[in-house]
């Protein structure tokens, strides 16, 4: 699949009907999420193939690009249920075989190392303080290959020693700096839109061979 | 939800030790044909925990699996196609799946299973 095709068939997918401030739901637009799968696919053959996990997966426009670039499976998993119904109305107009899970990702109970790669757009730790490491670190537990993931610019030095030190991370690299667009959304908005720094990580977690 | 969501999932309800695997409560099942990938299922294999898939197939109606596995019945085409079959082709549909230590049953409607924990499960 071609860049993009896959972006316009992300273009097409519904969106946030009523958003929820408090777990900071903003749309990956298709523009970022074509490239994190495109990225994940061509340079390091993380998703062809492969089981992949959508953490937090909100619409699901993460989990539907990591499909429609061959991943094998895709497990996509969202606390809330008015969220996890706009995905699965996604996956079937895109004729995507997803599988949902609810759940809240930081009380995750995972065996074993199944999913090979993850990824996500976590909130940002903006409302609620801490969430975005909270993501990272049960990501990093569970897959077995990589973890593709957004955080803000202005939090690297704190991503990369977190991920390292505190959760085992063998590599932490910043593929690339985008511009993430936040439109009006929540009544606290100012703007109208604004842009703001997003860094594109890629993890490498360390696989701990219990099979528990 | 596919048999290969089941065999990673556990309950983490506090105070419980092993929650692996839940227990599956049938109220539907259904079945959906996709295609094999040998390459797949062979990569997988050893990430599975065996004698929960066997267990969960049976519940879900399909007790063709062997007890044991290992990776020479991997060469076998007869035991891939039963071993994708139970994996990828079965889902709960409808139903529960229940802790092993509490009881404590988290609904499955619609294919989705709802792992969330009330506030005082944490």
């Amino acid at each position: 699949m071609k860049l993009k095709q896959l972006e316009s068939l992300l273009g097409d997918l519904e969106q946030f009907s009523n958003p929820k401030v408090e777990l900071e739901q903003y749309p990956t637009g298709p523009h970022i999420a074509s490239r994190i799968l495109f990225t994940a696919h061509n340079s390091f053959g993380d998703v062809n193939g492969k089981v992949v996990a959508d953490f937090g997966c909100g619409c699901g426009t993460l989990g539907a690009a990591a499909a429609l670039m061959g991943a094998e499976q895709v497990i996509a998993v969202d606390i809330d249920s008015d969220s996890l119904k706009i995905a699965s109305h996604n996956a079937e107009d895109l004729e995507l075989d997803i599988n949902f899970l609810q759940c809240d990702v930081k009380n995750l109970g995972w065996r074993g190392h199944i999913v090979d790669t993850i990824v996500m757009n976590p909130p940002f730790g903006t409302r609620q303080k801490g969430a975005d490491m909270e993501f990272l670190h049960m990501a990093l537990k569970i897959s077995s290959q990589a973890v593709y993931s957004l955080h803000k610019t202005s939090t690297r030095d704190h991503v990369k020693r977190a991920a390292l030190r505190d959760f085992g991370a063998i590599n932490a690299e910043v593929l690339c700096e985008l511009r993430y667009n936040i439109p009006q959304m929540y009544s606290f908005h100012k703007k109208r839109e604004m842009d703001i720094a997003v860094d594109l990580w890629r993890f490498v977690p360390k696989v701990i061979e219990d099979m528990q | 939800m596919r048999l290969l969501t089941h065999n990673m999932l556990s309950s983490k309800i506090k105070g419980v030790s092993n929650g692996f695997p839940l227990r599956i409560e049938v109220e539907k099942v259904i079945e959906k044909q996709v295609e094999l990938n040998p390459d797949f299922l062979k990569n997988i294999f050893p990430k599975v925990d065996w004698k929960a898939l066997v267990e969960a197939g049976r519940t879900m109606g399909f007790a063709e699996l062997p007890e044991e596995a290992d990776l020479l019945m991997l060469d076998s085409s007869e035991f891939l196609s039963k071993f994708h079959h139970a994996l990828l082709e079965l889902h709960l549909e409808e139903g529960a799946l229940v802790c092993p230590e509490t009881g404590r049953k988290f609904p499955v409607n619609k294919g989705i299973p709802n792992m969330l924990l009330h506030e005082d499960e944490v």
